[in-house]
């Protein structure tokens, strides 16, 4: 329960970035909101306000926003006994499997202490980045160039924060990185803006290939 | 508009994957080389996002040095174990202060 109330509270602040993020890419401070409400993922919020603020095409930055939002079927997949929610519930839960639910729940002794970290957690977050995100969104709104006060770094600097776990991981994810971020660039000036972000999805495609996968 | 289909279509497969997952039958993670794909994906999509939003603009390469330090400032304060918000307030403020500067 204490570990959801914190992380709840502590990511849920982070929310104020998503909402300035948001408006510094050209997304109203409705659609701001209905991002968080909507799809309730970090990662992939910011991902679509990303390539919206380059000028990128909707279609592949939906497509982009939706693949990123992939771990947390697998999350589901390792939560779905714990939380063992059957019907109408299970509909409900399924909108708050996300990295931080999964993180706490999955951290807890036991089935009991899974749940209610997963339910403490998924409440808390789910008001607190709500309600920073409108809070965000309506400060940056107000702000004349989001610019000079740094906000472009905001969407880069989440996304290495939201990595940086990973790739202290272990050096397959580093490699991946480091050709994603080449097939990204190299990309940019050929293809339309957003395409890029997802041709380097295929960066990860060697993990596919071998009998066992490298360390 | 068509920002508001993107908005409701990125809600409606994000939470269609969040679901998924929940109703999905275990034994397709066991495979190992799907798992380890599965893990390597966003890897891939959150580092080519950082490359795009530092290191271009719109079509074109570009080198914003005040963009750049603030993500050397990120990384410092990540290398610090600064929490999250922590990391945010410091990239976007030493970006802000070279601007300032004019830089």
């Amino acid at each position: 329960m204490r570990d959801g109330l914190s992380v709840g509270v502590a990511v849920g602040v982070s929310g104020l970035a998503f909402g300035a993020a948001a408006i510094t890419a050209g997304l109203t401070v409705a659609q701001a909101c209905a991002l968080s409400l909507l799809a309730f993922t970090g990662a992939s919020q910011f991902a679509l306000a990303g390539v919206i603020g380059g000028g990128g095409g909707l279609v592949a930055g939906t497509l982009g926003a939706v693949l990123l939002g992939g771990r947390n079927a697998l999350y589901g997949m390792r939560l779905a006994a714990t939380l063992g929610v059957r019907g109408r519930r299970r509909l409900a839960a399924a909108h708050v499997v996300i990295d931080e639910t999964a993180a706490v729940a999955t951290a807890q002794r036991g089935p009991a202490a899974a749940r209610a970290g997963f339910y403490t957690t998924a409440i808390t977050l789910y008001l607190a980045w709500n309600l920073t995100t409108l809070l965000g969104a309506v400060g940056a709104a107000r702000l004349g160039d989001p610019e000079a006060v740094g906000l472009d770094v905001l969407g880069p600097a989440a996304f290495l924060a939201l990595l940086w776990p990973r790739l202290t991981g272990g050096r397959a994810a580093v490699r991946v990185a480091v050709a994603a971020a080449v097939v990204a660039v190299a990309a940019t000036p050929v293809l339309p803006p957003g395409v890029p972000v997802m041709l380097a999805a295929v960066a990860a495609l060697p993990a596919l290939l071998g009998r066992r996968a490298a360390p | 508009m068509s920002v508001w289909i993107a908005v409701i279509a990125t809600g409606l497969g994000c939470y269609a994957l969040k679901l998924g997952g929940l109703v999905t039958p275990r034994r397709m993670l066991d495979d190992p080389r799907v798992r380890r794909f599965t893990e390597l994906v966003p890897v891939a999509l959150l580092t080519a996002l950082i490359a795009v939003q530092t290191l271009t603009d719109g079509r074109t390469l570009e080198l914003d040095a005040a963009r750049l330090a603030g993500l050397g400032a990120a990384v410092a304060a990540l290398l610090l174990r600064a929490p999250f918000l922590v990391v945010l307030v410091v990239a976007a403020g030493v970006a802000a202060g070279l601007r300032l500067l004019g830089l």
